[in-house]
């Protein structure tokens, strides 16, 4: 157990290593989710007057959006990452070492879990510059646990696609499973300003709930009924996926 | 120096087709983008100022197309740098291929991808019930827009690719791709944008060119903001297609 850890914690921070070695290999999921976020607050900003919106600023009511759309980048790019050991032969030489699959699975997926915090932190505090309001501890503490929990299954979806394609040219389709998940939501817009057809999907996307798990604070109050949905979803999502990657995992190499 | 261009132009289309992986972002982003803005900001239409449309898509469709556009000039370019850094480029050069026609091939097979973006969204708008208000000479219309823009994003695609020479800054430019859009009124009214967005917006081609293709799909086969498209278009791929030429004789000097 006590090796297993050490392991974990060996990839966690060789994945945290990139981050400092190639700091250039960061900046897209830094840079993409804050260009969205200013970009739509700049253009769709007005929307806010609407009432469903209760007064709330666009800013605050997509700032979370884009603090899941960084986490998927981030789980994204665990795969993408995969991939690439993979075309070199060093995800082989990982196989080759007494290490359980999901132990290796593990390192992964907790390297993403924490480097998702850095696309967060950084759009929080370009949010708070340009005027959303302190959201206090109990609703950013949620944030981030839902922000690294859906890096974490967003890396398991993504480390299914690297062990199926076996190619870094399949990271577009890593980016599209968390770019719908986070969007097809009520990522823009509350439940019932959605036309009908994305109003259902959303109502069965289970990132909805993690979506307004994240954004009660920065819109309104903390709440129960909004926060088990989200740690439920969240708990769920990491659980299926995790599962499907670790079954992945234990094909590999057979 | 046709047949050149002819041939670099069909090299680079076959090349395409056979990296799908390339081209399938092209159409994909923009198409899921279009869905999420139609479905959850369709509510805009109530907004004071809101220009009357038939529907949100037939609005949101000249701003997927000029994203759509957009990314495939970063696509060109992205096919450039790899000629670059496989060392094909430097073959061609050594070759006796007219200079001009490495760039214009390439802006050439830019601009039949286009013409297939195009197509794609208008067809894509129409399963789910947009309309063209100008009929076939508006379809004449958003084609002739869509079509000469995506050419001068091929030539942008190229230029940044002759001087970077690499693939993967190339493919850095696609925030970029974003920030251009997001300010400029592709996706909203111009008074309706925020500050300062709405005044950069003012003078942004982009602006012009996807306003050129909204005319005749939402409103009506006007002349003058189409002529705007057209010319804020063309200015665009003249001077990309100028530099573009300029840096291919610089790297080839430099070589």
């Amino acid at each position: 157990m006590r090796q297993d850890l050490r392991t974990i914690r060996a990839l966690m921070r060789r994945g945290l290593n990139e981050i400092l070695r190639v700091p250039g290999g960061a900046v897209p999921g830094v840079v993409a989710p804050t260009i969205f976020m200013l970009g739509m607050a700049a253009v769709f900003g007005k929307v806010a007057t609407l009432n469903s919106y209760h007064g709330v600023s666009f800013l605050a009511f997509i700032l979370p959006v884009g603090m899941l759309q960084g986490a998927g980048f981030t789980g994204a790019a665990t795969g993408v990452n995969l991939a690439r050991d993979i075309e070199r032969g060093w995800f082989d030489r990982l196989l080759l070492a007494p290490t359980p699959r999901p132990v290796l699975l593990a390192g992964f997926v907790a390297s993403a879990s924490l480097r998702a915090l850095l696309p967060a932190s950084f759009l929080f505090a370009v949010a708070l510059a340009l005027g959303v309001r302190w959201p206090g501890v109990l609703a950013l503490g949620i944030a981030a646990i839902l922000v690294m929990g859906l890096a974490a299954a967003m890396a398991c979806y993504a480390t299914l696609v690297a062990l199926r394609f076996r190619t870094q040219q399949a990271a577009p389709l890593m980016q599209v499973g968390s770019f719908i998940a986070v969007l097809f939501t009520t990522a823009y817009a509350p439940r019932d300003l959605l036309s009908g057809w994305l109003g259902a999907i959303a109502d069965v996307n289970p990132v909805t709930h993690v979506l307004e798990g994240a954004r009660q604070g920065f819109v309104g109050d903390v709440t129960w009924a909004a926060t088990w949905p989200a740690l439920a979803s969240i708990a769920g999502l990491v659980l299926v996926l995790g599962l499907l990657a670790v079954r992945g995992m234990g094909r590999q190499g057979l | 120096m046709r047949r050149a261009v002819v041939a670099l132009a069909r090299r680079a289309l076959v090349n395409a087709l056979r990296r799908p992986q390339f081209l399938a972002p092209l159409v994909v982003f923009p198409s899921l983008f279009l869905a999420v803005n139609v479905g959850g900001l369709g509510a805009t239409r109530g907004l004071q100022g809101f220009p009357k449309v038939h529907g949100f898509l037939d609005y949101q469709l000249a701003a997927a197309i000029t994203q759509s556009l957009l990314l495939g000039g970063v696509s060109s370019g992205i096919a450039v740098a790899l000629d670059i850094e496989g060392g094909f480029f430097d073959r061609l050069a050594a070759s006796p291929t007219p200079r001009v026609a490495i760039v214009l091939g390439r802006v050439l097979a830019a601009s039949a991808i286009a013409a297939a973006q195009v197509v794609y969204f208008l067809v894509l708008g129409f399963v789910f019930g947009a309309s063209v208000q100008g009929g076939v000479l508006g379809v004449a219309c958003v084609l002739a827009v869509g079509i000469v823009a995506g050419t001068g994003f091929g030539a942008l695609g190229v230029l940044i690719a002759l001087r970077a020479r690499s693939a993967a800054t190339v493919q850095g430019i696609f925030p970029l791709v974003f920030v251009v859009l997001f300010i400029s009124s592709a996706f909203f009214p111009l008074h309706l944008l925020s500050s300062p967005a709405d005044v950069v917006a003012r003078y942004n081609p982009l602006s012009f060119i996807a306003n050129g293709m909204r005319q005749p799909i939402a409103f009506s086969n006007q002349a003058w903001p189409v002529i705007e498209g057209l010319l804020a278009s063309a200015g665009v791929a003249a001077a990309a297609i100028g530099l573009s030429l300029l840096a291919l004789r610089g790297r080839l000097r430099d070589a």
